[in-house]
Parts: structure tokens; C-alpha cells; sequence
């Protein structure tokens, strides 16, 4: 009788409101700055090694070339390897059926269409708010102790990497997100890109100011050269795309309406019987 | 039930927050355009403060690129840069005008005795390359203050032999405004030759501004005139430089 009164679930607070801000905050800059970059590399599709650039041998290029045919075909150049890209990158149709010769399609650029200066104006607004938001973000999470409690894996958690990974292959969340922890691949992951990739993305953009440059001349060695800095720009944005990705089709793949409420409104619904947590709420 | 309620609103109000695709008509209203413009300003009010006025790198000679690119204007059409061109611009004259006490019209050889200075920098460009050359040329600071500006001149306009775009009404001519202060950094210079040859009609032969630090873009080519006013509203869209009337920052700092 008791029993059948016993709730089955009750939501724990899982994200607290500087955390839910700061993602979804982080969310917009990165979609704004991703569009706004492909706008900005839509001029120089190219990258080099190096401080200059050696036109003739970018180790990856987006570009067009006539076709026997006589229509332009996109090409993705990497390295000595060259791939037909048509309809993808370099040349592509528009809505109104023109073929476009630029690398990045209008779908992906903001704005749409060709517009250098304006792409540019986008990239640094929200780079200055990705900036000032990383920055109040990473400062709480630190002094809240949020870092150490929730990302840092725990001692011997780096042996269920194994584990971890076959998960994700298999698509299937591991039993402790029941309990709304974190895994040894989400922790890893989160690490990397708030301490790593997203702070290397801010020093390569400013490394690629010239009066940056000259009042801190140390900056551009650190990275191999202006150009390098440029390419490291582009594969560390990469990244954070392929993170974007991830993320998203683990959250929907797993318990998307449960993981959305969480970083929406804070609370994460768990089994009733597992072990107790702060904050609990019943339903 | 109240709680899935209040977090689908929570959730529609976060993707409509997320949904970009209003940016493009965002970016075409004047409004949204000088909203868009503070993260520039911002920049620019950080460069000013934070940067201070040191050298830009220079390089040995050796990292001096093989390729460097001809960007913009690469043989500017008119008949008179032409005629000039013909004569190895021996009848060409810079004029430094405007608010200054006394305007100088200086051939290429008074250019090439005044003081100069030789250096091997890294040019960025706008679009995201970057080149490596050797430049010598008349600094521009003595040449300033020999003019004596006025104490009102706060930019200096840099009048060019090229148009990038044919207009009716000239806007199409390129131009580039500096702040009168950056003329006197010591590698400021009215660049004459690059890679120890005179400078091509492709790199903007007889001079070019080198203004290191700078986006290339600021760096005017074909250099005809310089002018010391106090504001650049009433030239060209008013907003400093070809470019710039086009959209591009005026600090060029990033």
C-alpha cells in the first residue's frame, strides 16, 4: 500500500542558474561566430603553415575549377589529395538556381550573402560576449568549486574510459547519468573545450591582429607564425563544430527532454530509488 | 505538468533566441549595423588603451615572400597615372595640403632624399593572407611636420590614382584616412621601393603607405595627395576610406 504512493522519479537540481546561462550564452556566441567565420574565410579559403602565406602550397584549400563539362566544380584540397565538392563547397547552387562560386554555401555564412566587412562585425561583437561570458563563467565554476566537484574526473575514473567510449558508440547512456553525473568522456570533453579549445581559439583570433602583434611580439612565435595561428584558428573552430554535433545528437539520442529541462530550467529527473542528492524535488 | 509546461515555454523562448535567421535583415538596418559596430569600437577602445606604440615585428631578409599578392587595384587606368607611369613619374608631385602651415609638393627624388627608413614586416591582409617584404621609404613624420599642421588637423587623407569602382560622383576613388598621431610612428613611411626595387604599379608605384600595425587595406597605394583635416564626415560616405565606406572598421587594428 505505502509502496504504490512511492514516487518512481524525482527531479534533482542538476544546473545552477550561472551554469544554464553561461551554456545557452555560449551557444549563441558559437553559432554566430562559426557563421560569421565561414563568412570571414569565404574571402581566403585557404590555409598555410607558417608567418606568410606560400599561395601556391596551402596544406588545405576550398576552391572551384571548370570542369570538362565548362561548369565549375568545388574542390576541398588537403594536403595532395583533391575532392569533388559540388554543390557542397566551392560551387554550389543558390535558392534561386545560380551556381555560386565561393567556398561556404549562404546556409552556413552570416549574413548570406558576400560580405566581408559585415561578417567581421558579427565575429567581434560575439567574441567580445563569448570572451566576457567564458571569462564569468570559468571564474565562478572555479571559486564555486563547480570544477572540481563536477568536472574533474575522480581518482581511477580514467579506467572507465573503455567503458565510456562503447557507450557512445552504442549511443546509450552509461547508469551514472541516472544520477546526473557526468562521464569520464563528457568530463574529458567539457574540460577540453572550456580550458582548452575555446581559450586557444581566443589567443590564435587576437595572434591574427597585427597591432596585437606588435605590442606583444611573443604572441605569434608561440603558434609558429601569423599563418599558423590562422590555421590553428580554423582547426581548433573545427573542433568546437564537431563538439556542437556530438553534443547535440547524444543529448537526442539519450534523454532529450529530460537533458534539455536540465540546462533549461535546472532540474534533472532520476529514478527514485537511487542515492540522494541535494535539492531534491519530488514530482 | 506545470513544470513540462514552463519548461517548453522555457525551451521555445531559447530556440526563437537561437534563431538566427533574422540576421540578415538585422544586418542591413543602420540600427542593427552600429550595434553590430561596438564590438569594433569596443576593440578599438581596448587597442588605444592597452597597446601603447611599439615597433611592429621585422623580419630577416630571408623570411621575404617569393609571392607576395597585388591586391585591389593592380594598374590604375587613368590617362594622367599613365602619362606619369610612362615617364617613370619624374614630372609626379606628392602635395601634403590642408590644414598645414606650409603645403609641399615633393618629386620622388626629394622624396628619396628625405629621411627614410628600411624595414621588413609582415603584411596582413583584410581577407586573412599575409605577406612578408622589404620596404624603404620617406617617413612620413618629418615630412608632416615640415608641412606644420595645423593644431585642429586630427587625420590625415591619403588621395589615391585609383578607382575601384566607376561612379558618377567619384566615391568610387580610393582613399584612406590615418590618425595624425600614427604618421609619426618611426615606421610610418611613404614606401618607394619594395625588395630593394622601385615599387611596382602593382604594389601602388610611385609610393604606398606602409602604416604597420594596420590591416592592409589602410595602406593606400598610388598615393597622390595627402591632406591634414580635422574631420573625413564630409569625404566620400564620410566614414574614412574606401573601404571603410564599404563596411570595413576604420581601426584596422584586427
Amino acid at each position: 500500500m505505502i509502496e504504490a504512493d512511492q514516487p518512481k522519479h524525482r527531479l534533482i537540481y542538476r544546473h545552477p542558474l550561472f551554469v544554464r546561462l553561461a551554456h545557452w550564452l555560449n551557444a549563441l556566441c558559437l553559432l554566430a561566430l562559426l557563421t560569421s567565420g565561414l563568412q570571414i574565410l569565404n574571402a581566403h579559403p585557404a590555409f598555410y603553415w607558417g608567418e606568410a602565406s606560400r599561395f601556391a602550397h596551402p596544406f588545405l584549400s576550398v576552391g572551384s575549377t571548370i570542369g570538362r563539362d565548362g561548369a565549375p566544380h568545388g574542390q576541398l584540397q588537403i594536403g595532395s589529395m583533391r575532392f569533388d565538392t559540388t554543390g557542397w563547397l566551392g560551387a554550389w547552387t543558390d535558392g534561386d538556381g545560380n551556381t555560386v562560386e565561393r567556398a561556404f554555401p549562404a546556409s552556413v555564412t552570416l549574413p548570406r550573402g558576400r560580405d566581408l566587412g559585415a561578417g567581421r562585425h558579427w565575429h567581434f561583437l560575439f567574441a567580445w560576449i563569448l570572451v566576457a561570458n567564458g571569462a564569468l563563467y570559468i571564474l565562478t565554476a572555479i571559486a564555486t568549486g563547480r570544477v572540481a566537484r563536477v568536472l574533474l574526473p575522480a581518482a581511477g575514473e580514467l579506467r572507465t574510459i573503455g567503458r565510456s567510449v562503447r557507450d557512445h558508440l552504442l549511443l546509450r547512456s552509461h547508469s551514472g547519468a541516472n544520477a546526473g553525473e557526468y562521464n569520464i568522456l563528457q568530463k574529458l570533453s567539457y574540460l577540453a573545450v572550456i580550458f582548452g579549445l575555446l581559450p586557444l581559439m581566443a589567443v590564435t583570433g587576437l595572434t591574427m591582429s597585427p597591432s596585437v602583434d606588435a605590442a606583444a611580439p611573443f604572441l605569434t612565435p608561440l603558434f609558429g607564425g601569423r599563418q599558423s595561428a590562422r590555421s590553428i584558428h580554423f582547426l581548433c573552430a573545427t573542433a568546437i563544430g564537431a563538439f556542437f554535433v556530438v553534443h547535440i545528437v547524444m543529448g537526442l539520442v539519450t534523454q532529450p527532454l529530460n537533458l534539455l529541462r536540465a540546462i533549461v530550467t535546472g532540474w534533472f529527473r532520476v529514478d527514485a530509488d537511487r542515492t540522494e542528492h541535494e535539492g531534491i524535488r519530488h514530482d | 505538468m506545470t513544470e513540462r509546461r514552463d519548461f517548453l515555454r522555457q525551451l521555445a523562448a531559447g530556440t526563437s533566441l537561437l534563431a538566427l535567421a533574422g540576421c540578415d535583415r538585422l544586418t542591413r538596418s543602420q540600427q542593427a549595423t552600429d550595434v553590430l559596430e561596438l564590438g569594433e569600437t569596443f576593440t578599438r577602445l581596448a587597442q588605444d588603451a592597452l597597446l601603447g606604440d611599439g615597433l611592429a615585428k621585422e623580419f630577416p631578409e630571408s623570411a621575404i615572400s617569393a609571392d607576395f599578392r597585388a591586391n585591389g587595384t593592380t594598374a590604375p587606368d587613368s590617362q594622367a597615372y599613365l602619362d606619369h607611369a610612362a615617364a617613370a613619374f619624374s614630372d609626379w608631385r606628392l602635395e601634403i595640403g590642408g590644414l598645414v602651415a606650409h603645403p609641399l609638393k615633393l618629386a620622388l627624388a626629394e622624396l628619396r632624399a628625405a629621411p627614410s627608413r628600411t624595414q621588413v614586416t609582415r603584411h596582413d591582409c583584410v581577407e586573412g593572407w599575409s605577406g612578408i617584404a622589404k620596404w624603404r621609404g620617406a617617413r612620413l613624420g618629418p615630412l608632416i611636420a615640415r608641412a606644420e599642421p595645423h593644431p585642429s588637423a586630427r587625420y590625415l587623407v591619403f588621395y589615391c590614382a585609383d578607382t575601384l569602382e566607376l561612379t558618377l560622383d567619384g566615391s568610387g576613388d580610393y582613399y584612406e584616412t590615418i590618425a595624425l598621431k600614427d604618421a609619426f610612428h618611426p615606421q610610418t613611411i611613404l614606401a618607394y621601393d619594395m625588395n630593394d626595387r622601385p615599387l611596382p604599379v602593382a604594389h601602388g608605384a610611385p609610393i604606398r603607405l606602409r602604416l604597420e600595425r594596420k590591416l592592409g587595406y589602410k595602406m593606400a597605394k598610388y598615393v597622390m595627395r595627402i591632406e591634414a583635416v580635422e574631420s573625413f564626415a564630409d569625404i566620400g560616405r564620410g566614414r574614412g576610406g574606401y573601404w571603410e565606406d564599404r563596411g570595413y572598421d576604420w581601426h584596422a587594428g584586427i
